[in-house]
């Protein structure tokens, strides 16, 4: 894989080379040359070392390597790197702070809404996508929400409890945004 | 799954999309969201030697009442077809569907007129647009030219669209309050379906087009027919299979297929007729 793989310096210049990627990953400007056939995924994971991204079936049904691309939930294995120049991306590194993690991660904690923690990453980004437009989902639409993400332990109902768990706090810390979202 | 080599070049216009294709030929291929074909390329069961990036033709993406017809930018994503108010309000078979495509990853990324274009007659939206009488607009380099859905799809994953040609949008009529029903059998919430069916009524008229029943999507012309002539929706729903070609596998032998394919119809007419 590191053939396929070069980080190099950001770069001003506004005629990057086909081959070129910049993005903003977890809000820091990265850039590397790649392959055109590298994988969203790869250029995570082996590329820039963010281990936080899994691959899973790497066939689009897992959800496991969802990330946030320019806020919205997608897979970052049916991606080619090259399509996401010029564009946010967020892991689940991207998440919680240094001190503090975010109430996503503490609600996955305090619900037990993980086992082995394979489709944890995944499954905290499409709920962060979900809260980021509604701050009052109901059980239903977060399990509509978490329809592409795919958990071989747990049975879902503390991921569900972790996700509402996660939006009830989020609008106790912020109770402004409990009448907006977008939905 | 890394697919194999290939070279990319990315198209700011639909006019310099058309250009690159004709300057690297028939061994390349259009890419949009690449929800159909990155996963055919993982498999090398696609190998094109040249990917032309559409996804920043930001001038294909929109969704505009054109009068009696909505007019839908190839590169509309899923997710932006099933939240338009335009099309619920005019076209809410097709917004429905839509909502049932894949995954919210998948609809984020995905496009229509990718879907419509890949041709697949087990994915929702061909047989939507099909039996709601939708018309491709595609572009190539001598103009645009229309194709009416019923002429797209002309065997399995083939299409119409030449070579050279890009799908640049979607018309689909007005459905003026027809009552509709969207029946979509599958086992996860994410997957492909095993049998579908997209129904439409108003006053006299209908439309019926069957997902997975054969190697491109399918009008059920029979039921249409007969409830033209006054069957009840039941009786009409017995021809849903009749003249079609389902393919067996994993999930469904052929009989079970066709079994679908008229419960369903009677499901989702049923809730037309309502």
């Amino acid at each position: 894989m590191t053939s396929l793989f070069e980080e190099v310096a950001p770069s001003e210049d506004d005629n990057i080379p086909v081959r070129r990627v910049e993005v903003r990953l977890n809000g820091e400007r990265r850039a590397a040359k790649v392959e055109p056939r590298l994988l969203l995924a790869h250029l995570i994971r082996q590329g820039f070392q963010l281990t936080g991204t899994h691959t899973g079936c790497d066939t689009t049904n897992c959800g496991a390597c969802t990330v946030l691309f320019d806020g919205e939930p997608v897979k970052s294995c049916t991606m080619l790197a090259v399509q996401a120049h010029g564009h946010e991306v967020t892991t689940v590194e991207g998440l919680a702070t240094a001190s503090e993690l975010h109430p996503i991660q503490e609600g996955f904690k305090d619900e037990h809404g993980l086992q082995c923690g394979f489709c944890t990453p995944g499954m905290m980004l499409a709920a962060k996508a979900l809260l980021d437009h509604n701050p009052n989902p109901t059980e239903d639409d977060v399990r509509w929400a978490l329809s592409g993400n795919l958990c071989r332990c747990t049975g879902y109902q503390n991921i569900v409890k972790a996700v509402l768990w996660a939006a009830e706090k989020l609008r106790d810390a912020d109770p402004g945004a409990a009448e907006g979202g977008d939905e | 799954m890394i697919p194999a080599p290939f070279d990319y070049v990315r198209a700011e216009s639909t006019e310099e999309a058309i250009a690159l294709v004709g300057q690297h030929g028939d061994e390349s291929k259009f890419i949009a969201g690449g929800h159909s074909l990155l996963p055919l390329m993982k498999l090398r069961l696609a190998q094109p030697s040249v990917l032309i990036d559409i996804g920043r033709v930001t001038d294909l993406s929109y969704v505009r009442d054109a009068g009696d017809h909505v007019a839908i930018g190839a590169l509309t994503r899923h997710m932006d077809v099933e939240t338009s108010e335009v099309l619920r309000e005019h076209a809410p078979l097709l917004a429905h569907a839509t909502s049932h495509v894949g995954d919210p990853q998948v609809r984020h990324r995905g496009t229509i007129g990718g879907s419509i274009a890949h041709a697949d007659p087990a994915s929702d939206l061909p047989a939507v647009a099909l039996a709601l009488g939708a018309t491709y607009v595609a572009q190539g380099p001598n103009g645009t030219r229309e194709i009416a859905a019923a002429d797209f799809a002309t065997s399995y994953l083939e299409s119409a669209l030449a070579d050279d040609e890009l799908l640049t949008e979607i018309r689909v009529p007005k459905m003026n309050g027809a009552g509709w029903g969207f029946e979509k059998f599958n086992r996860r919430a994410q997957d492909w379906a095993i049998v579908g069916v997209a129904a439409w009524r108003r006053n006299g008229d209908a439309g019926v087009a069957l997902v997975n029943m054969g190697s491109t999507p399918v009008l059920a012309t029979g039921v249409v027919s007969a409830l033209a002539d006054g069957a009840s929706v039941a009786d009409a729903a017995q021809l849903a299979a009749d003249g079609t070609d389902p393919q067996p596998d994993l999930n469904a032998s052929i009989e079970y297929r066709q079994h679908l394919a008229r419960a369903l119809t009677k499901r989702a007419l049923d809730i037309a007729s309502s």
